[in-house]
C-alpha cells in the first residue's frame, strides 16, 4: 500500500530482544536524559514579577479615547457595534444638553457603552469600523473574575481618565490600524 | 534494687528521646519531601517549581499541611465508617515503626555516657522491618475495601497483589546479604561495612534486585498502579479527604524515606564512609553520613519517578514473578558458592 505520508510508521509485533527486555539500559538512558534536563536553563517566566513584552498587533483591553481637551470621542454611531462579529458592543445614545460642551466632542454621545468580554474574541473590528479614533484595543489584559456579570464592561472601565496621567497611550495601534486601512484603500 | 530502677529509668527516658527526635525528623524528612518531589519533577521538567511560600518555596510543606487540615473532611455515605477511619491511621503507624531498627550511627555520648543511636537493636531486625513492611499492605488494603468504591477497591487489590508479589523477591535478595553477614541484624550489618567495604561491591544484583521491589513496595513510579490517576482515579485514596489523604500521602513519603535508609544501611554502608569516622564531632558524624545517603537515594526515587512510564499490569507481574524471583534464586545461589568459595 502506498503511503500518503512520508511521516508513517509501519507497527510491528516484534519480540523485545533481552537487552530490551532487561529495562536497565533503556531506563539508565532515560535517567541520562532527565539529569540533563535536571541542569538545563528554565523555561519558566516568573509572571507577575517578570512580564515578557507583548507584540506589538496585541489586541487586549479597549480603551474609549478622549480627545486633547478630555471629551470623549465617541458619537454613538454604532458602527463599531454593527462591524462586532461576536455582537459583543451594546450602547445607548443620548443627545448632548447644554454645559456639556466639555464633556463630549460631538453633539450626540454614548450614555451606556458596553462591551460583554466574555462575547468579544478581540478581532479589532471595532477599531477599524470607528469614524470617530474612539475605540482602541490595548495591551491590557482583560483579568480574570469569578462572575460572568462582572465581565461586562461598561463605561467606568473603558473610558480613558482626564488628566495626562491616565491617559492610555494607543499611538502604536493607530500607526498600526492607519497602515492596514490604505493597504485596503489601495487594493 | 533502687540502682535497677534508676538504670532503667534512664535507660527509658533515653529510648523516649531518640525516640521522639527520630519520629519528629521522620515527619520532618516526609514533609520536605513532599517539597523535594516537586522541585525534582519541575527541574526535571525545566520548571521552577514551588517558589512563592518563603524563600525558594521553602514553607510549601507548612502550606500544605494547614491546607489538608483545613479541607472538609469527608466520610461517604456507604463507607464503613470505623475502618474507614481507622486505615490511614494503621498505615501510618505501620509506616513509622519500621524506623526503630535504623541504626543511625555508632554511639553518642552525652554527659559522659554512651548513647546508642538505635532505638531497638533487635538481632533479627530484618525480619522486623520486613513483618512491618508486608503489615503495611493492610492500611492500603482496609482503606480502599471500608472506602465502597470500586476504583478504591481496585487500588486496593492492586496494591496488595503487588506488594505480595515483590515482597518474594526482596526477601530472596535480603537472604543473599544474610548469608553474607551472617547476621540478622541491622546494627552488625552496619558495623561489618566500615570504610568501604560495602555490600554493593558483593551483591550488585541483589542490590539492583532489592531496588526495583522497594519501588514497588513504596508504591512509586514505575509501580504506582495502585493510584494510577489516568485509571483508577485516585487509587486506594479516592475517597479520601482532608487529613486523612494527607497521613496516606505522608506515609508513603515516610516509607520512602525509610527504604532508602535500609538500602543505605544493607548495601551502601550505612553510617560508613572511606576517610570519615563515625565517631567525629562526638558521634554525630554516623547519622550525617547516613543521613546524606538517604537524601541521595530519595533523589534517585525521585527521579526514577519523574524519568519512567508507568508499568502495565500484566508486565508488573511478569517482571515481579518471572524475572525478579528467579534472578534473585540465582543471586542466592550465586552468593552461597561465593561463601563457600572464599570463606572456606
Ligand atoms: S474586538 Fe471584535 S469582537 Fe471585540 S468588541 Fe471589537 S469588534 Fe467586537
Ligand atoms: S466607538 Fe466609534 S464606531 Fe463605536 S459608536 Fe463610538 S464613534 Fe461609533
Amino acid at each position: 500500500m502506498q503511503a500518503l505520508t512520508n511521516r508513517s510508521k509501519n507497527v510491528v509485533n516484534k519480540k523485545m530482544t533481552f537487552m530490551e527486555r532487561i529495562y536497565l539500559p533503556a531506563i539508565l538512558k532515560g535517567m541520562w536524559t532527565t539529569l540533563k534536563h535536571f541542569f538545563r536553563k528554565k523555561n519558566t517566566v516568573a509572571y507577575p514579577d517578570v512580564k515578557r513584552p507583548f507584540a506589538p498587533v496585541y489586541r487586549g483591553w479597549h480603551v474609549l479615547k478622549r480627545d486633547a481637551q478630555g471629551r470623549e470621542n465617541c458619537t454613538a454611531c454604532g458602527l463599531c457595534a454593527v462591524a462586532c462579529p461576536a455582537e459583543a458592543i451594546t450602547m445607548v445614545a443620548a443627545e448632548r444638553q447644554k454645559g456639556e460642551e466639555h464633556l463630549y466632542r460631538e453633539e450626540k454621545y454614548a450614555s451606556v457603552y458596553e462591551i460583554n468580554m466574555l462575547r468579544c474574541i478581540f478581532c479589532g473590528l471595532c477599531e477599524e469600523a470607528c469614524p470617530k479614533e474612539a475605540i482602541f484595543l490595548t495591551d491590557r489584559i482583560v483579568p480574570a473574575d469569578y462572575v460572568r456579570q462582572n465581565f461586562i464592561f461598561g463605561k467606568d472601565l473603558l473610558v480613558e481618565g482626564i488628566d495626562p496621567a491616565n491617559r492610555i497611550d494607543v499611538t502604536k495601534r493607530q500607526k498600526h490600524i492607519q497602515e492596514h486601512k490604505t493597504a485596503a484603500t489601495i487594493q | 534494687m533502687s540502682l535497677i530502677l534508676l538504670f532503667t529509668t534512664a535507660l527509658l527516658i533515653e529510648k523516649i528521646i531518640l525516640i521522639s527526635v527520630l519520629f519528629a525528623i521522620t515527619l520532618g524528612v516526609a514533609a520536605y519531601s513532599t517539597y523535594g518531589e516537586r522541585k525534582v519533577a519541575a527541574f526535571i521538567q525545566d520548571r521552577l517549581g514551588p517558589n512563592r511560600a518563603g524563600p525558594f518555596g521553602l514553607l510549601q510543606p507548612l502550606a500544605d499541611g494547614v491546607k489538608f487540615f483545613t479541607k472538609e473532611d469527608f466520610t461517604p455515605n456507604a463507607a464503613e465508617r470505623w475502618l474507614y477511619i481507622l486505615a490511614p491511621g494503621a498505615f501510618m503507624f505501620v509506616a513509622c515503626m519500621t524506623s526503630a531498627v535504623i541504626p543511625w550511627g555508632t554511639q553518642l555520648t552525652i554527659f559522659e555516657k554512651p548513647v546508642d543511636l538505635q532505638v531497638a537493636d533487635l538481632n533479627i531486625g530484618i525480619l522486623y522491618i520486613m513483618g512491618f513492611v508486608s503489615l503495611g499492605v493492610y492500611g492500603i488494603m482496609i482503606g480502599g475495601w471500608a472506602s465502597n468504591n470500586k476504583y478504591s477497591l481496585y487500588g486496593a487489590i492492586r496494591a496488595s497483589s503487588q506488594m505480595i508479589s515483590y515482597e518474594l523477591a526482596m526477601g530472596l535478595s535480603i537472604i543473599a546479604v544474610i548469608m553474607m553477614t551472617g547476621t540478622l541484624s541491622l546494627k552488625e550489618i552496619a558495623a561489618q561495612q566500615a570504610g568501604l567495604n560495602w555490600n554493593i561491591w558483593y551483591q550488585p544484583l541483589g542490590f539492583i534486585i532489592f531496588l526495583v521491589c522497594a519501588l514497588a513496595e513504596c508504591n512509586r513510579a514505575p509501580f504506582d498502579l495502585a493510584e494510577c490517576e489516568t485509571e483508577l482515579v485516585g487509587g486506594y485514596h479516592t475517597e479520601y479527604s482532608s487529613m486523612k489523604l494527607g497521613f496516606y500521602l505522608f506515609a508513603e513519603y515516610i516509607n520512602m524515606f525509610i527504604s532508602c535508609a535500609v538500602i543505605a544501611t544493607l548495601y551502601f554502608g550505612g553510617y560508613n564512609f572511606p576517610g570519615v569516622d563515625p565517631g567525629w564531632l562526638g558521634g554525630f558524624m554516623g547519622p550525617i553520613v547516613l543521613f546524606a545517603k538517604i537524601i541521595f537515594f530519595i533523589f534517585v526515587f525521585m527521579w526514577i519517578r519523574w524519568t519512567i512510564p508507568r508499568f502495565r499490569y500484566d508486565q508488573l507481574m511478569h517482571l515481579g514473578w518471572k524475572s525478579l524471583i528467579p534472578l534473585s534464586i540465582l543471586n542466592m545461589v550465586l552468593t552461597g558458592a561465593g561463601v563457600l568459595l572464599f570463606e572456606n
